[in-house]
């Protein structure tokens, strides 16, 4: 066990001392130490997250994320509510793709129950979660101009999302939190017209991560202010339990679309997970980028082969979940999220754990920021990519 | 740098009985019960003072370098119903029997988490008891630093204490809260006040049977 920790040691402090050659400096100098308050409202923490940083100069030298300023109790809720009734809850974990939260929870349902939805019910599903996926980190990718300075990249992320909520809308009738999945398929069919419009959506969406690439990734500030910085290597991340882009850009191949058998409609699409060997902010949103076209080319494709049939299993009107436990994770557009159902054979879950993809994602936080100069603290939080709503629960 | 690599590898039975034998033969008796689900899932239960022992052997000597979740479960059936009683009337009895899910054990909490293998893409719940006497176990730190929020988060909702934890402050709740929200005998508020209108159901589902009548 100490070796682990030497481990980390070692690697901390070669990263402090090739970030800040000068911190010598600081020590001459004696500066004075301060404490540093960023948020509860800050921009650069989409929600309600307060982080306290002890600084030495520019340097900060320890650092926690304060959470709990969103917190919901929803593994309580869970509790006195029934398996249908569960999914408007989770819709408001991760408000901006939040039909992929409801993905998992009533996978973990029907495994429990034994059943599958039909495969258009499959093939509909995998088509509106690659949608949220790409209303989610399309923002990310706006928002991650204005962390830097740059405000146009959000403003075009906030025009070309629209098209993608517009299409979550017609099909599902919400634009945020649609609850449109049930236990043994979905609750309608696609609207008419629905192929034809995404396909043309899809374009535009390939065009905005053109203009993005172009407009962010090729900037000399933009590189310089994220290459190096905020490394994570690959062992510390997967024993902290980052997940989803944040893994990938540590050089860890591994994606839950691909890796496990899901009743989804991924492996039938011809799609490709990219992974980046450096671990750094720019890594992370590298990644990123290429995920939102990875998807645009999955719902190409899934709109192509559509299987015709039901879209909802034969389920008893009142659902009862036998007595079991399940555990079903999916790739989310934050990471892994995962749900590990409790059923004592009542209308409702006796436990859920909810396991998403921020909490763990941000927990390495306190480890990352140490030794890093302030500006830098943006934009680590930025590349790390959270939303409250996915850590608070 | 995209892969073209490994067209998903699907874990097999096998891969999970050969988990299950790999953990008996590193911690001996100390692995109390197992449960392999065909197809799905595996489960195991080691005893309480192997608890960190067991994460060493999993991340250590068997690959499985992922942490996903350390949470707990509270067994206890709630004294106060799913909350859909009416709070003027007297309560209804109800069954207190503890049973506890897969891979058995013998006490009301129990400690539940996953890990998995980033390379077999294979992953493993494991549980332990936790007395009620005194509900301490051996915090996962020294192995998967990622433990740490989850174990304060485990703290405050179940009341689980973790030795050799460095800083067992709440995460969520304020640091003066009273109770541990996830136990079972933690009533919900809401609900006590006021009886919750949506137990009953009424949106027909499409496909499904058409019998009349509400879901209770």
């Amino acid at each position: 066990m100490t070796s682990t920790e030497s481990l980390i040691d070692r690697r901390q402090m070669a990263y402090i001392a090739a970030q800040a050659s000068d911190a010598r400096l600081n020590v001459e100098l004696e500066t004075e130490g301060m404490t540093l308050n960023i948020g509860p409202q800050h921009p650069a923490t989409h929600g309600t997250l307060r982080i306290i940083a002890r600084l030495d100069g520019e340097q900060v030298v320890w650092a926690e994320p304060s959470c709990g300023y969103m917190h919901r109790g929803y593994e309580k809720l869970t509790e006195v509510r029934t398996y249908p009734q569960v999914t408007a809850l989770v819709n408001r974990i991760d408000w901006l793709g939040s039909f992929a939260n409801e993905v998992p929870f009533i996978l973990a349902a029907e495994k429990l129950m034994g059943i599958e939805a039909p495969p258009r019910a499959q093939h509909i599903r995998t088509i509106l979660f690659e949608l949220s996926r790409i209303a989610n980190v399309s923002l990310f990718l706006g928002d991650l101009g204005v962390q830097l300075g740059a405000i146009t990249p959000v403003f075009m992320a906030f025009r070309d999302r629209e098209y993608v909520l517009n299409l979550i809308e017609g099909a599902t009738g919400g634009r945020f939190h649609p609850n449109f999945d049930r236990i043994g398929g979905l609750k309608d069919d696609l609207p008419a017209g629905f192929v034809d419009e995404t396909r043309a959506v899809m374009k535009k969406l390939r065009n905005f991560c053109d203009e993005i690439e172009n407009l962010l990734f090729g900037n000399e500030i933009f590189q310089s202010r994220t290459r190096g910085i905020g490394v994570i290597p690959k062992d510390v991340a997967l024993q902290y339990g980052l997940s989803g882009a944040n893994l990938r850009a540590s050089g860890v191949d591994w994606d839950l679309r691909r890796d496990q058998s899901l009743p989804m409609a991924w492996n039938k699409a011809d799609w490709k997970v990219w992974t980046h060997p450096d671990g750094d902010s720019f890594a992370r949103c590298w990644v990123r980028l290429q995920e939102v076209r990875e998807s645009t080319r999955i719902v190409d494709q899934l709109l192509e082969s559509i299987p015709s049939g039901p879209i909802m299993a034969k389920v008893p009107r009142i659902i009862k979940v036998p007595e079991g436990e399940a555990w079903v994770s999916t790739e989310n557009p934050l990471g892994e999220m995962g749900y590990y159902v409790v059923s004592k054979g009542d209308l409702g879950p006796f436990r859920t754990k909810i396991r998403s993809a921020s909490f763990n994602n941000i927990s390495i936080v306190p480890w990352l920021l140490k030794g890093v100069y302030v500006p830098d603290i943006v934009t680590i939080l930025a590349s790390l990519y959270f939303i409250l709503g996915d850590i608070d629960r | 740098m995209s892969s073209d690599a490994p067209v998903a590898e699907i874990p097999g039975d096998l891969l999970r009985e050969g988990i299950v034998d790999g953990l008996r033969a590193h911690l001996g008796e100390a692995l109390l019960d197992s449960l392999v689900k065909p197809g799905d899932d595996v489960w195991v239960r080691v005893r309480t003072d192997a608890w960190r022992e067991a994460a060493r052997v999993l991340r250590h000597e068997m690959g499985f370098d992922y942490f996903c979740f350390v949470s707990a479960v509270d067994w206890m059936p709630s004294p106060y119903g799913k909350g859909e009683d009416d709070p003027t009337e007297p309560t209804p009895e109800r069954d207190d029997t503890i049973r506890q899910g897969y891979a058995g054990g013998e006490t009301r909490l129990q400690m539940l988490a996953r890990v998995t293998s980033s390379t077999r893409h294979v992953g493993v719940n494991v549980k332990c008891d936790v007395s009620d006497e005194t509900p301490v176990v051996e915090s996962w730190i020294p192995v998967y630093a990622g433990a740490n929020w989850h174990e304060r988060e485990t703290h405050e909702m179940f009341g689980i204490g973790f030795a050799g934890h460095p800083d067992l402050r709440n995460i969520y709740l304020p640091t003066e809260f009273e109770g541990h929200p996830l136990r079972k005998d933690y009533p919900l508020l809401a609900r006590m006040v006021k009886p919750w209108p949506g137990i009953v159901d009424v949106e027909p589902l499409p496909g499904g049977d058409d019998e009349e009548g509400d879901a209770e």
